[in-house]
């Protein structure tokens, strides 16, 4: 499992384009949005944490198609099936290595993003928090959503129309979270209930994920 | 005998030849009787006038737009378990069923919300439930229309079934945790404190049983439907490997 772990990094830092371009994107919304909605700070600091989370999704979103695409296309899946450890585990590495190089590095460069967006100051250890513990729910569906989509042509719209509704609890307590924590409210609660669709999250959905890549390559 | 012999297609296609007059038959009774009398014979609300008179539309179709999505839960269920052809068949059939119950509930809401609550769309967490359960639908349908091999995708799409149906009530809680709306409560509830007065009440039980009908006679015409398209698609490739 380590193996396919390290196989799966080596591969996104070397091939490039995947591994930097969630987060161009991410900088993108980030410098986006404040040119369509105005420069005022008292605004922008109002729709920061949405905005954030939004990006964030969607920069996640840019890169789930190649979990499994290139790997079916060039039989190497085939191989993952046969290999003696349980697709089950396959899987979870491969979410996990998909949350290392995108989640992980988006919740790090969110602060100078949280910056130009003018976050209150105090939001920013829930934006952190948040991003943390909700990046991982987002790359455990995405990893499933990528896993029924696999054996599909040209399958990425299709993957964003089935993952995106399932993404919707966990961006609204993420954002929720951030929101209310920048309004020096109680933030506890949704950040709680988000950590709780995480971890549900990486505890079923690579069942579900192995499954549908067993369908796929049977 | 058991349920079980309506998985065999013959079976399940001779049985649903015989039902399916009755049902649209019941279903079209209970609709006429139900929208006639709901329509005409009700007086109007003191508070709402006569824009009230939506809810024979809006109700059923809201209920019936989770039921079918509960349907197809059931019926996912029992292909990944048993493997039977019929039961993934009529969840594909029950899908654009469900989707378009749910359009009607979005659209006859519009109508009721913009006199009543003077906009056409709020982001209230019915509404926006409501919402992402259309988008569930349009990745179910877009799924099963995506993958080639039937059975695959009847796979597929079972798994993103069962998998939907987890994050569509989370969905649910999410949206109601998000923000407080406008919409009322249950208004059908057993406990008599919030519901509908009785002279709305009868027919619009009416309604309910004419679109639950309404719902069974589709989805036995679709999944009838789809049979046929399977039988017609395996007599070809039979032709073909001649």
């Amino acid at each position: 499992m380590i193996a396919v772990l390290t196989r799966d990094l080596r591969l996104a830092i070397r091939a490039g384009g995947g591994f930097g371009l969630g987060l161009a994107f991410f900088l993108l919304v980030a410098v986006l949005v404040p040119l369509g909605v105005g420069p005022e700070p008292a605004t922008l600091a109002r729709i920061a944490p949405g905005i954030l989370w939004v990006g964030a999704l969607l920069a996640c979103l840019l890169t789930l198609d190649r979990i499994f695409a290139l790997d079916f296309e060039d039989g190497s899946l085939d191989l993952l099936a046969t290999a003696p450890i349980p697709m089950e585990g396959t899987v979870a590495m491969k979410a996990l290595a998909h949350w290392l190089v995108t989640g992980l590095p988006l919740t790090l460069v969110s602060p100078v993003l949280a910056l130009l967006m003018n976050l209150p100051a105090q939001g920013y250890p829930w934006l952190l928090a948040s991003l943390l513990l909700g990046t991982p729910a987002l790359s455990m569906i995405g990893t499933f959503g990528a896993a029924l989509t696999v054996g599909v042509k040209r399958g990425g719209l299709l993957l964003s129309l089935i993952v995106l509704p399932l993404y919707v609890p966990t961006l609204i307590f993420g954002a929720e979270a951030v929101k209310r924590g920048a309004q020096g409210m109680e933030a506890a609660v949704p950040l709680l209930l988000m950590a709780g669709i995480t971890f549900g999250a990486g505890a079923l959905l690579p069942f579900a994920a192995a499954a549908a890549i067993r369908v796929n390559l049977r | 005998m058991s349920i079980w012999e309506y998985a065999n297609p013959k079976k399940f296609m001779q049985t649903s030849a015989w039902a399916l007059p009755w049902v649209s038959g019941a279903a079209a009774v209970c609709l006429v009787t139900g929208l006639i009398w709901g329509f005409f014979f009700t007086p109007d609300d003191y508070r709402q006038g006569s824009t009230v008179k939506i809810i024979y539309l809006h109700v059923p179709a809201a209920m019936m737009a989770i039921n079918a999505w509960v349907m197809m839960l059931v019926t996912s269920l029992i292909w990944i378990v048993r493997r039977h052809h019929v039961s993934a068949l009529a969840a594909k059939a029950a899908a654009p069923v469900g989707l378009t119950f749910t359009l009607i509930a979005l659209v006859t809401g519009a109508l009721w919300g913009q006199p009543m609550w003077g906009t056409w769309w709020a982001w209230d967490p019915r509404l926006t439930s409501f919402l992402i359960l259309g988008l569930f639908y349009l990745g179910y349908i877009a799924l099963w229309a995506a993958v080639d091999n039937p059975d695959t995708a009847a796979d597929l799409t079972g798994v993103l079934c069962i998998v939907g149906s987890v994050f569509a009530l989370l969905s649910r809680y999410a949206v109601n945790f998000w923000n407080q709306g406008l919409h009322q409560g249950a208004s059908l509830s057993m406990d008599a404190e919030e519901n509908v007065a009785d002279v709305f009440w009868v027919p619009l039980v009416v309604c309910i049983v004419g679109f639950i009908l309404l719902f069974v006679a589709l989805v036995l015409a679709r999944t009838r439907t789809e049979i046929r398209a399977r039988r017609l698609a395996a007599l070809v490739a039979r032709e073909r490997m001649a």
